[in-house]
């Protein structure tokens, strides 16, 4: 059974919801699905790829319990892309523990190049859930985000 | 929604009777076609706020219900301090003190069509909107604590309005109550720059024709006749508001067991009234309402300078500024006698009527304007407050259509350049920052409007006062 111990393709995706929108990111590893959940926000407003690479911005939260760290993470995002103008395309993200520490990469946010269809307010506790499925080896990060 | 699960009271009033946990009914203001195109999860909402301590009269729910965080949106409830009630983050929403503000340009709308373009081309060049978009205000901390304090006060304080403006809006421009102090350092810094900035999303500056008036007596209190242009502005406190409901939204899940609050739901998070916790969540929202206000404000100063360099003759006077997503202390008759309550309107808009203490003297006859927000290629409402909505729902009406379908659903059926062409080819002249975004608020991603609004006019929430249609949309 070989697929079964092929490790988890990272992947992000959208899921519907009311007025606004899912966002889930799947991976390997717990890191690797809250990166991926990120890249999820960040194509709620515009395409990932368009987002180039030219800052660097450390962001760190702690938390209780798996999804109050995604909600804290999401928030942090959210107010760095609220604060500095900017938006992000990359993440490496690393948990120890309760804490969360993360470096993004991304640019200034330009109209014509990104083309954003919609402002981020904040993450939500809707369909909040951080799972891991032991046996396909697959953790799953996701909430609705208010836009 | 099956309607068999409510009990229908007459064709605009249905009804669920309290089941496990819940203290008081659901109530719902709708026709069953209505009803037929709203969610179960929303119902399912209206009733876990009807299993809150303090709950008083029902939990009602607008026309214009669907399933929101927490809170059905379109839900009103009430709560009494005195009867271990709360206040909810969730019953509030995220965008504290959204809303519509309606302002008359003293311009028929061929003096409109006539410039049409240029003037689109002016207010989106002059009016910050969409991702990334930032005002030229700058504040600094004093600025900061005076704007959290005075609302538009503070705007008209600094020219940028008119004491006149104040009369005219919600609360004459600034609620009381406000704690600066309560609101976070992040929040305050996500505002920073964003004063008199449009947002994006559904939130949009239009330019519209009175299309049909159906209560002279009321339009005429309003100032509004056939053909006239009117400007709309729908946005709310921005990223200060945002930051405020996801503090206290945190803040009041996690303490919930310490207050003995067993939620249904994570996004009922709140607090007992008589709590610390409430105390600075009030303090904190009532900072967010005066942001709203402060940044509406701005937004009509903005306006009123493009309007003056392009169509000299245009007074630009406000017809009324109300909010959709507040939590109020009001004082409601309930069984025969008065009783201060903390009415939360989550997207829900307040709608006093004639006779009302709170309303100016130009209102006293009419009732207090309603108004509704639409798409940018249907129409949008004025309504008038009615002396019936005191009793049926704390004196609340609807706010606007909600969506038929999620953004994802939106993009997939429409093009936003087609739709762009589309309404051009209405009459209808779209700027906007995304071409995206336009495409997930296409004007078939909503309900009908006209029906939430014949509902709530049938009902005795409001009554019909004006129909207006969009001519310029600017969005973010």
């Amino acid at each position: 059974m070989k697929h079964l111990s092929a490790p988890v393709a990272p992947r992000w995706e959208h899921f519907p919801h009311g007025a606004d929108v899912g966002i889930r990111g799947v991976g390997p590893t717990l890191d690797s699905a809250l990166e991926q959940a990120a890249l999820a926000l960040t194509a709620v407003i515009t395409e990932p790829h368009r987002v180039e690479a030219r800052e660097t911005v450390a962001v760190s939260c702690e938390a209780p319990g798996a999804e109050e760290l995604l909600f804290d993470w999401i928030d942090a995002i959210v107010y760095e892309m609220s604060t500095r103008g900017m938006l992000f395309g990359e993440f490496s993200v690393r948990v120890a523990g309760n804490r969360l520490t993360a470096r993004m990469r991304g640019e200034t946010a330009d109209r014509a190049r990104h083309e954003p269809a919609v402002e981020v307010k904040g993450p939500t506790f809707t369909q909040l859930l951080v799972s891991h499925d032991a046996a396909g080896g697959q953790w799953v990060a996701q909430c609705v985000v208010d836009v | 929604m099956d309607v068999s699960v409510l009990e229908k009271i007459h064709e605009f009033e249905w009804r669920r009777e309290p089941t496990a946990g819940m203290t008081v009914p659901v109530v719902v203001y709708a026709t069953e076609d209505l009803i037929r195109e709203m969610d179960d999860k929303m119902l399912e909402q209206a009733c876990n706020v009807a299993t809150l301590p303090g709950i008083v009269g029902a939990s009602y729910v607008m026309p214009d219900g669907h399933w929101g965080y927490g809170f059905p949106i379109g839900g009103v409830a009430a709560f009494d301090a005195n009867a271990g009630g709360v206040v909810s983050a969730g019953g509030v929403g995220f965008d504290i003190s959204c809303g519509v503000r309606c302002v008359a340009t003293g311009l028929k709308i061929d003096c409109i069509r006539a410039v049409q373009e240029t003037l689109a081309d002016a207010l989106f060049a002059h009016i910050p909107a969409g991702v990334g978009s930032h005002g030229k205000i700058h504040l600094d901390d004093a600025g900061m604590e005076a704007m959290l304090r005075g609302g538009a006060h503070w705007a008209v304080e600094r020219g940028w309005g008119t004491p006149a403006d104040l009369d005219r809006i919600e609360e004459n421009g600034r609620a009381s109550g406000a704690l600066p102090d309560a609101v976070s350092a992040r929040a305050q810094e996500r505002q920073r720059g964003e004063m008199g900035t449009l947002g994006s999303g559904n939130h949009y500056l239009e330019v519209q024709r009175v299309a049909e008036v159906f209560a002279e007596d009321a339009a005429a209190a309003f100032g509004l006749a056939v053909d006239d242009a009117v400007v709309s502005i729908h946005c709310g406190s921005r990223g200060m508001g945002h930051q405020i409901g996801t503090d206290y939204l945190r803040e009041m899940e996690r303490a919930a067991p310490r207050h003995g609050l067993r939620l249904p739901d994570r996004e009922l998070a709140c607090a007992p009234l008589r709590s610390d916790l409430a105390r600075r969540y009030l303090g904190a929202m009532r900072a967010g309402i005066n942001c709203a206000l402060a940044n509406r404000q701005i937004l009509t100063h903005l306006t009123r300078g493009v309007l003056a360099d392009i169509l000299p003759d245009a007074v630009l006077d406000l017809v009324y500024d109300v909010s959709h997503n507040t939590c109020k202390e009001e004082e409601h008759g309930v069984d025969g006698r008065k009783r201060p309550l903390f009415v939360h309107r989550k997207g829900a808009t307040r709608a006093f009527g004639p006779g009302h203490a709170e309303l100016p003297a130009a209102f006293q006859d009419a009732g207090q304007p309603v108004l509704i927000g639409g798409t940018m290629g249907t129409e949008s409402w004025v309504l008038a407050g009615t002396r019936g909505a005191m009793q049926l729902s704390f004196g609340s009406a609807c706010h606007g259509a909600g969506r038929r379908m999620s953004r994802h659903q939106a993009t997939r059926q429409w093009n936003g350049r087609d739709v762009v062409r589309e309404l051009g080819r209405r009459g209808i002249t779209i700027r906007a920052a995304g071409i995206r975004g336009v495409a997930e608020e296409a004007p078939g991603a909503y309900k009908d409007v006209a029906a939430v609004v014949d509902a709530a006019h049938r009902a005795g929430l409001a009554r019909k006062v004006a129909r207006l249609e969009p001519v310029i949309c600017v969005k973010g």
